[in-house]
């Protein structure tokens, strides 16, 4: 069992979402953030095209090869001292967790940021075994407060304002004088490292995710801004990296290929403050670092994507520059998706982890702009993907029965041309004569679910087929 | 069936291979021992002082403060100037690095502390293992010599990279790491480090010194 879902509710979860003031103003932080970033950090690379289609090539080939890196991977983390679990699902990978934590007498434990810690609900577990999580990314720290899912892979708190986050600091740091000030963003940034930089030195086990594993060394790297992630890993006497198995790559040099275009694509950045690469626990020569390291490599139903359409989905280097391109996400947020990875990639994503019946409505919540798969550092076709799972719950018959319906009258028409220009010519010459006074439509019938939030714009009384015919005749001539 | 068994198992059954093809197994044995580099901007591919030029840049861009000093004797008067200047305490911890204890720091009034960190020092100084110019980063291998926890607890950073160990691009560093270490083989940690500690996640507003170094310093020794 991996963490809750709500992703049958998407069409209540957005209808909400978009009557949520303080979510709608947090959003206009994406939209105006995050794109303009990535360009400009895309524009001062010539290489960054170039970059793209060789970190695609990569982490191809390492796909194709999976089963041999990982060989070698084990390998060298075993020669390095370290240990590898394998866990075939959440349950697997939370007991390996609990049971090295047991090993240990660990009470505290830090956490740097995660996805597959989210996947597998290790926070629940460890609490409900009486060990204390700390979430120490500061917008880890912020949702784990409210008890929430992150809203976005890189940026977990982005649905979140200022006044939101002061509300809930002040519920929570009640040791603090209740007078303070802490109207400025800062002063929450500030309180939280203090409040952190105290469970960071008290915390028994650490445990961080992996942006990528490398064969070559048997080394985890993670990337942060803040530098909670080596808090994190380099404090406590134990050190557990939660890693799925797509994140491998062959070398330091592939790695390095990858880096230079995940921060460009997540953040604008020309890399992110801290890339750490950890091989091993500590050494004889080494005055700090963890005594015990220990990986724990998830699978969770990613090994039976291998050699289907969505292997493609598995080049995924996490760096949310999808979401941050997308209208939908953009309009309803992360936490409408309802799992663990929102927007484009967790369209993609959820179907395959949790299932198409549980998660088939998120590849249906997109227009198709394309914009996604425009800006994808590894080219994943997002669209193309989502349109598979379409089609895959038309035949399991899990579309409902109105849209199957709708479907197989287009069918009907499409499949006799004739018949279809005529009906189309019909239906834009009636529609355009309906309209033309206002130039849309408030109301049509069979169209409710679209005219309730917007106006239906009125056809001009021309078919597609109709205009194209007539300015191919106009370029001839 | 063990996890590992199955999960193995379940790839190669996905795959359509079961894992002794001779054909894959050189394939990758033959990556893992090469490592081709891929595409490598240009940027970098500079040298000599034009390197060191666009390695200060990068660093300035990164949001950490960059200078540069002739020889290393001049390092704990330039520390020690930085310090005043930021109205710091006069303090400052450092490993065991026999480059950072050769040098004149009696001549300064600063109150050296050694070791790693317990999480209350307000200043540290490492010694990087080297410097990269695409980026700005400053590659820092963990040892007694600088101690991981230097780059991480105290408020001020400062970093002293010999001008001489920065290179172009990333692999050249790793170059240097596996003739230093050996092929395969690496330090528990390395950390690359490009500015100051920050978080954008309350509204997405930059804000420096989230959990690591409020400031960052570095100092180019050109001897």
């Amino acid at each position: 069992m991996t963490v809750h879902s709500t992703s049958p509710q998407f069409k209540q979860n957005a209808a909400r979402a978009l009557n949520d003031d303080q979510l709608q103003k947090a959003l206009g932080n994406v939209k105006q953030g995050f794109i303009d970033k990535r360009q400009m950090a895309a524009d001062k690379l010539p290489e960054f095209e170039a970059l793209r289609d060789s970190a695609r090539d990569i982490k191809n080939h390492t796909l194709e090869h999976l089963d041999l890196y990982l060989e070698a991977y084990e390998g060298k983390v075993k020669a390095s001292g370290g240990h590898v679990h394998f866990a075939r699902d959440a349950t697997e990978a939370r007991d390996i967790i609990l049971s090295i934590c047991r090993e240990t007498n660990a009470k505290t434990v830090t956490k740097g940021k995660s996805m597959i810690s989210e996947e597998i609900g290790i926070n629940h577990h460890l609490e409900a075994n009486g060990l204390t999580p700390v979430e120490t990314d500061l917008g880890e720290y912020i949702i784990q407060l409210r008890n929430e899912l992150p809203s976005h892979i890189i940026a977990p708190a982005v649905h979140l304002n200022a006044t939101q986050v002061e509300a809930d600091f002040r519920r929570v740091h009640t040791h603090l004088d209740a007078k303070r000030d802490l109207s400025e963003p800062v002063q929450l940034l500030t309180e939280a490292r203090a409040v952190l930089r105290e469970r960071f030195l008290a915390a028994d086990v650490g445990i961080t995710g992996a942006n990528f594993l490398v064969a070559e060394t048997g080394t985890s790297i993670i990337v942060t801004n803040e530098g909670n992630g080596d808090l994190t890993q380099i404090l406590p006497k134990t050190h557990i990296v939660l890693a799925s198995i797509e994140k491998l790559v062959p070398t330091l040099e592939d790695v390095s290929q990858l880096l230079r275009v995940l921060a460009r694509s997540a953040t604008g950045q020309e890399l992110s403050v801290y890339t750490t690469f950890s091989t091993g626990p500590r050494r004889s020569t080494d005055a700090d670092g963890p005594e015990n390291y220990h990986v724990v490599i998830l699978d969770n139903g990613r090994s039976s994507m291998l050699g289907t359409a969505f292997e493609e989905m598995l080049r995924c280097i996490r760096c949310g520059a999808c979401m941050n391109h997308c209208p939908v996400y953009h309009a309803v947020g992360g936490h409408a998706y309802g799992w663990v990875y929102p927007g484009p990639m967790g369209a993609v994503l959820t179907p395959s982890l949790i299932g198409v019946d549980k998660a088939g409505h998120l590849p249906n919540a997109s227009t198709f702009c394309g914009r996604c798969e425009s800006v994808c550092p590894v080219r994943i076709p997002l669209p193309k993907l989502m349109r598979h799972w379409r089609e895959r719950e038309f035949e399991r018959h899990l579309t409902p029965a109105t849209v199957r319906s709708g479907l197989q009258l287009w069918g009907f028409f499409a499949k006799r041309p004739a018949l279809y220009r005529f009906a189309t010519r019909a239906a834009m010459g009636a529609l355009a004569l309906a309209g033309r006074q206002r130039g849309r439509f408030a109301w049509l019938p069979m169209a409710k679910g679209w005219t309730k939030y917007r106006d239906f714009p009125a056809p001009q009384g021309e078919t597609f087929q109709q205009r194209w015919k007539r300015e191919r005749k106009g370029a001839r001539a | 069936m063990s996890a590992r068994d199955d999960i193995f198992g379940n790839i190669r059954r996905s795959l359509g291979v079961n894992g002794t093809e001779t054909i894959r197994q050189q394939i990758v044995t033959d990556r893992l021992e090469r490592s081709p580099k891929g595409v490598i901007p240009k940027r970098g591919q500079v040298s000599g002082e034009e390197r060191i030029a666009l390695f200060k840049t990068m660093v300035e861009t990164s949001l950490a403060t960059v200078t540069e000093v002739a020889s290393s004797a001049e390092v704990p008067q330039s520390i020690a100037l930085f310090l005043r200047n930021h109205n710091l305490p006069a303090s400052l911890r450092m490993g065991d690095d026999p480059r950072l204890k050769a040098m004149p720091w009696s001549d300064t009034t600063l109150e050296i502390a050694h070791g790693p960190s317990e999480g209350r020092d307000l200043n540290a100084v490492s010694h990087a293992f080297g410097g990269i110019a695409e980026s700005g980063t400053l590659a820092m291998v963990s040892s007694a010599d600088n101690p991981s926890t230097l780059n991480f607890l105290p408020d001020n950073h400062i970093i002293v990279v010999s001008a001489k160990d920065i290179a172009s691009d990333y692999e050249s560093v790793w170059n240097r790491v596996r003739f230093a270490y050996g092929k395969g083989s690496m330090p528990r940690t390395v950390n690359w480090i490009t500015g100051p500690s920050r978080s954008g996640d309350i509204e997405q507003t930059l804000l420096l010194g989230a959990h690591g170094p409020r400031r960052l310093h570095v100092i180019v020794v050109c001897d």
